[in-house]
């Protein structure tokens, strides 16, 4: 039987080395790719470069990553829900870039598209603008925010198939599309895994194209909702319980 | 009696009219949508027009999430996008309202919400909520936990955007921000025009026509 791009944990984990620039979907620790996330961690890269929209919260993905000493600089939007890295930023230890957020897709678009980058009145007048080109178009003021590729993306997706077309439901799209297309290698974590045309081929937002590695998981946790949420439920039902 | 979050909360939702997209920031603002009317459809961004109320028990799901990672249901009639996509309907020049909160706002409407000194959360959405959405409308309380006086004449801290802010809704008062200036529209019960600048840097403009807020 013919596999197509379904990999396992040690196929992915061989993929990860130290040095690399590595782009995670999801925000919030919302439907991030959890799986892929512990594979990283497990293989232990370090001096790794991660292009996340936040930082998500201690003790969760990303932040284990940073927690860990993985990761020597963050390409991001928003570090407030992490005061761990917060503090090992001021430190000098953590090195962040910020970037509005609706660049910060645009830079990965772009860099996924082809594109040089993107012209935006996002950030003009601010620190965002320091170092960057202004370009006059039609007597408007643009600030030119360049492109942005990873070496690895991990992202998730609800349903995935043998040639690694994807669709999405809700907000588990949020980045995942997007940041899909934007590295050498694109390594996807689904939730449901599904023959050749079982996708309404109007229904696939990602064609297969663009993905490498497809990981069809430990389906627990797939199914739980959010490692927060989850975590919250559970202090719940122990107060309850007492 | 609300309190003061909840009651600046209120007084923003007043601002959104019939059929609006609007984007809450987080803290005080997210509590808008209690009080608004429920054409209006509120925008995550992370990618979904049409946020409803926090999901509970079995609806509770985890591809309904709004940017801080709570869980909803959305409303009849929602759309769901990618993160890039939702930026361009922020910057598209239709949404008709975004509320945030700041730590300083400027007369000329500049705000700054993103970094204070030791301190740097990042700008996330809010630059370009600043400069897409058709009005943007400060929600937060008048003083700083510290006493600092948050309405200045310039920003020290690092700005999120220039000359953007339309309306001050905070528990004391309600200022617009004009082109001739700051202008008070509503004061609190038991407060005074006096009381209000002399919590705030910037000259106000005191009309006639000023009221009480609504209790």
């Amino acid at each position: 039987m013919d596999i197509g791009k379904v990999r396992t944990r040690e196929q992915i984990m061989a993929c990860f080395k130290d040095g690399q620039t590595i782009a995670v979907g999801g925000q919030a620790g919302a439907y991030m790719p959890w799986n892929l996330l512990d594979m990283l961690e497990e293989s232990g890269a370090k001096h790794l470069t991660i292009i996340s929209i936040d930082a998500t919260n201690p003790g969760f993905a990303i932040s284990r990553l940073i927690e860990n000493g993985q990761v020597d600089k963050m390409i991001t939007t928003h570090i407030g829900t992490n005061p761990i890295a917060s503090k090992l930023m001021l430190d000098g230890k953590l090195e962040i870039e910020l970037c509005p957020m609706g660049s910060f897709m645009e830079r990965l678009r772009c860099g996924g598209g082809g594109l040089g980058g993107v012209l935006t009145k996002t950030g003009l007048g601010t620190i965002v603008e320091e170092g960057k080109q202004i370009i006059e178009v039609k007597g408007e003021k643009y600030l030119l925010e360049e492109a942005l590729r990873a070496d690895v993306a991990l992202t998730r997706a609800r349903f995935a198939d043998p040639l690694g077309n994807l669709a999405y439901h809700g907000t588990g799209t949020a980045s995942h599309p997007v940041i899909a297309t934007c590295a050498d290698l694109s390594i996807v974590q689904c939730d449901l895994y599904c023959d050749l045309n079982e996708l309404g081929v109007d229904q696939i937002r990602v064609p297969g194209m663009f993905v490498d590695m497809i990981y069809t998981g430990e389906q627990d946790s797939n199914r739980i909702i959010g490692r927060i949420k989850t975590a919250q439920i559970l202090k719940e039902e122990a107060k309850n319980n007492a | 009696m609300l309190d003061n979050r909840r009651f600046i909360a209120r007084r923003c939702a007043q601002y959104f009219h019939e059929g609006d997209v609007v984007n809450l920031g987080i803290g005080i603002p997210s509590a808008c949508s209690d009080y608004a009317n429920p054409t209006i459809a509120f925008q995550t961004e992370n990618g979904l027009i049409g946020v409803g109320p926090v999901s509970k028990k079995l609806a509770i799901c985890d591809t309904f999430q709004n940017a801080g990672g709570i869980n909803f249901n959305p409303v009849m009639g929602a759309s769901a996008f990618d993160t890039a996509y939702s930026f361009v309907v922020i910057r598209s020049g239709r949404m008709a309202a975004t509320v945030l909160g700041a730590l300083q706002v400027s007369e000329d409407g500049d705000i700054a919400n993103w970094a204070s000194p030791g301190r740097a959360f990042g700008m996330g959405g809010a630059m370009d909520l600043c400069n897409g959405a058709k009005k943007v409308i400060v929600a937060m309380e008048l003083l700083a936990k510290n006493g600092d006086k948050k309405i200045v004449k310039k920003c020290s801290y690092p700005l999120t955007a220039l000359h953007c802010v339309d309306h001050i809704v905070t528990e004391q008062c309600v200022i617009d921000v004009t082109p001739e200036g700051l202008v008070l529209r509503e004061v609190r019960q038991g407060k005074t025009p006096e009381d209000i600048q002399a919590a705030i840097e910037p000259d106000l403009i005191i009309p006639d026509d000023w009221t009480y807020m609504e209790e």
